[in-house]
């Protein structure tokens, strides 16, 4: 075991990455001596030589076109966009190209892809710094959605999506960059929990509280907050959003009759709503309560000295868990 | 306010006056030029005619099966036949070609089977066929997407230590509208800083369906690649034997390492942008008579005429051959079968997601459900 912050996690498993497979790269912008603005690169390009940890030019549609180009000659291409905002300009490679592109060739195309993207807000940033666009990508069809809420995690997930055939968008949550956690560096990949399925994180009977990436830990927390209350909340880390693993979340919502989802982004359109229809759907005779949904309102992110105001937080969240009880 | 009183299409810059690189006259008179040096033989230009003519026929078999109901829709090369054969000649087996959604004539090139195109046209498939058989990727519909794809591509090529002696290269190829495009000028710079073996084989048609020239640049296109630090063409598109010739030139010095090119195949959309337009409602006939005087097949016709390089039995066996796989062509669409329902399911990811898996048993047992009423199971399907 190892205590490492989330981006040393990340940056050990982008390691084993390169390690595992020759045809691994890294690409993005400020990637190579800089180590990424996060830092999660640092380190690699010098180990690893320019060929295969590219600083690349500043247009992110260009990253992902290229990559894809990269993928179908062999490569293994793990892609930074620098921060969520930024994704935009390679949209239209990834929906219109990278997730189509193997339902086009009728399977003979594979595009083993990762693309990082840090994501969610307060850290007090300018616009464009902030956001949490992971619907946009779980609402596309031929992409893996996945996102990482704590180092332990980050550590085996990345290592996974770079081991996908399938293109993976990896989000991380950036404000939790530098929590830290025991991480087992020599654990067996193979033994690892499956990339696509969502983890207990805090066992509970009262009510099933689902979340990802920056809200794992405030959900813990909320958990513990209500633990001295009496009430008992199971908090589910859901880790990918596309395929959901609904399995373990109609499991839990049977079991607790109330299900409340938190995320960082905006509630209309959310994976909150596709969760609360589903549970709705295969749950309804359990339920005590409707779904209910814990994030940001209908507005784009607001600057930054509102965003306390904007983002769930653990008050919120308990607020939303006891709202599930007045029904 | 007169608003587009700048945009005038292909002004030229006086500091390098526009050149035309051209080998074959639209009369059929061969001519030299000192850049581009063509040792050609009599059966090479034959077999070059041949092929011309053949992508001419199954062109025009494509527009008639639109026409009668057997495909959706059919974009047209007529015109760019040249520019197209000419092209794709002059790739190596082992290079790698990108096309738009209008490269009948290199995917023909390249010995992929034209019944493959009128699948995705037709509705059958999205494309379907796979790269790496023919070394000539899918069609790409988002114009210039595959630009960056191809540039992708061609790095992979550097990390192989491809390039140098029997090395690699990429072609893309893209239209005049679609150098308006973010992503190909962010292929332009990624070839460009990362040196890599490609080359960017822009078939100037004049026409982005309505728009002309004017509405995407003020500066001949070949000219652009100035700009991104690499070198810029202007070849005659309407002539197969310069096309083959700055072609190869070109991805000769993309397999040395010596970094991409652009070719500026100047050339003509002879049709409609596809079955569903109508060129006479933006375009003069005028122009199109101008060109026609330009075809690309008629003056290799002259040429080897003229030469008595070609006896008339060679023309007549080319026509033969032509209408045998227009024939072919016409049949296998008519006898394709549509697509089994449940197949929309497949090839989404590498494995089946539980969603996708009961999305489809879903699909199946409603299929079923139409098992006593067989009307109407066609109608759900």
């Amino acid at each position: 075991m190892t205590t490492l912050t989330l981006s040393r996690a990340l940056n050990h498993g982008l390691r084993k990455a390169l390690e595992d497979n020759p045809r691994a790269l890294i690409m993005g912008e400020d990637v190579g001596k800089l180590g990424g603005v996060f830092r999660v690169t640092d380190g690699l390009q010098k180990d690893f030589g320019e060929a295969r940890v590219i600083d690349t030019p500043l247009a992110e549609s260009g990253i992902i076109g290229t990559a894809i180009g990269l993928a179908l000659r062999g490569y293994r291409p793990i892609c930074e966009i620098q921060f969520d905002g930024f994704v935009f300009p390679a949209f239209d490679q990834i929906v219109s190209q990278l997730a189509k592109m193997r339902y086009r060739s009728r399977g003979s195309v594979r595009l083993p892809i990762v693309v990082r993207i840090p994501f969610g807000g307060g850290i007090g940033a300018v616009e464009h710094h902030s956001e949490s666009p992971e619907a946009l990508f779980a609402h596309t069809p031929g992409l893996r959605v996945v996102a990482c809420g704590g180092p332990a995690d980050a550590y085996t997930m990345i290592q996974q999506a770079a081991r996908s055939d399938d293109p993976v968008i990896f989000f991380e949550p950036k404000r939790r960059y530098w929590d830290k956690e025991d991480v087992d560096t020599d654990a067996d990949l193979a033994t690892a929990q499956p990339l696509d399925s969502a983890r207990v994180l805090v066992p509970g009977s009262d009510v099933t509280l689902l979340c990802y990436g920056p809200m794992t830990r405030t959900c813990a927390e909320a958990a513990v907050a209500a633990a001295g209350d009496g009430r008992s909340i199971e908090v589910i880390d859901l880790r990918s959003l596309a395929p959901l693993d609904t399995e373990t979340i109609f499991a839990s919502v049977r079991k607790t009759g109330r299900c409340v989802v938190a995320h960082e982004a905006v509630v209309t359109g959310g994976i909150g709503a596709e969760i609360a229809a589903q549970v709705t759907q295969e749950c309804f005779y359990s339920l005590e309560a409707p779904v209910l949904r814990v994030g940001a309102y209908s507005t784009p992110y607001p600057p930054s000295r509102l965003e306390e105001y904007y983002l769930p937080d653990l008050d919120r969240i308990l607020d939303a868990v006891d709202r599930s009880f007045g029904y | 306010m007169a608003v587009n009183d700048a945009g005038r299409a292909g002004r030229p810059d006086p500091e390098q006056p526009t050149e035309l690189i051209q080998l074959l006259t639209p009369e059929g008179e061969r001519v030299e030029h000192p850049g581009y040096p063509l040792e050609i033989s009599a059966d090479e230009v034959k077999s070059l005619y041949r092929d011309l003519v053949i992508v001419r026929r199954i062109d025009f078999e494509a527009i008639a099966l639109q026409r009668q109901g057997e495909l959706g829709i059919w974009a047209s090369l007529l015109g760019q036949e040249a520019a197209q054969v000419g092209s794709g000649r002059a790739l190596e087996a082992r290079d790698m070609a990108f096309p738009t959604y209008r490269e009948h004539g290199v995917a023909w090139c390249r010995g992929l089977d034209p019944v493959r195109l009128l699948e995705l046209f037709r509705g059958v498939s999205h494309g379907g066929w796979d790269p790496q058989e023919h070394n000539f990727h899918l069609y790409t519909i988002v114009i210039g997407s595959q630009t960056l794809h191809a540039t992708g591509y061609a790095m992979g090529i550097q990390r192989d230590d491809a390039v140098g002696e029997d090395g690699e290269a990429v072609i893309a190829y893209f239209g005049d509208g679609a150098t308006s495009q973010g992503d190909v000028n962010e292929a332009f710079i990624w070839a460009s800083v990362n040196n890599a073996p490609i080359v960017f084989f822009c078939q100037n048609n004049q026409w982005a369906i309505s728009e002309p020239l004017e509405r995407q640049s003020r500066t001949p296109l070949y000219l652009r690649a100035r700009g991104f630090g690499f070198p810029g063409v202007r070849v005659d598109g309407n002539d197969v034997l310069a096309c083959l010739a700055v072609t190869r030139r070109a991805m000769q010095a993309a397999r040395d390492g010596q970094g991409p090119t652009l070719i500026e195949a100047f050339t003509y959309r002879m049709g409609a942008h596809t079955t569903t337009d109508d060129p006479t409602r933006y375009r003069l006939s005028a122009e199109l008579e101008a060109w026609k005087l330009k075809d690309p097949i008629e003056r290799v016709k002259q040429y080897l005429i003229r030469t008595e390089q070609a006896e008339m039995s060679f023309f007549d066996e080319v026509e033969a051959d032509a209408a045998e796989v227009g024939a072919r062509v016409r049949q296998a669409c008519l006898q394709m079968p549509d697509p089994q329902p449940l197949g929309m399911f497949d090839n989404v990811l590498t494995s089946d997601t539980a969603k996708l898996a009961a999305e489809r048993d879903w699909l199946a047992a409603y299929l079923d459900s139409f098992a006593d009423e067989p009307e109407l199971a066609g109608e759900a399907r």
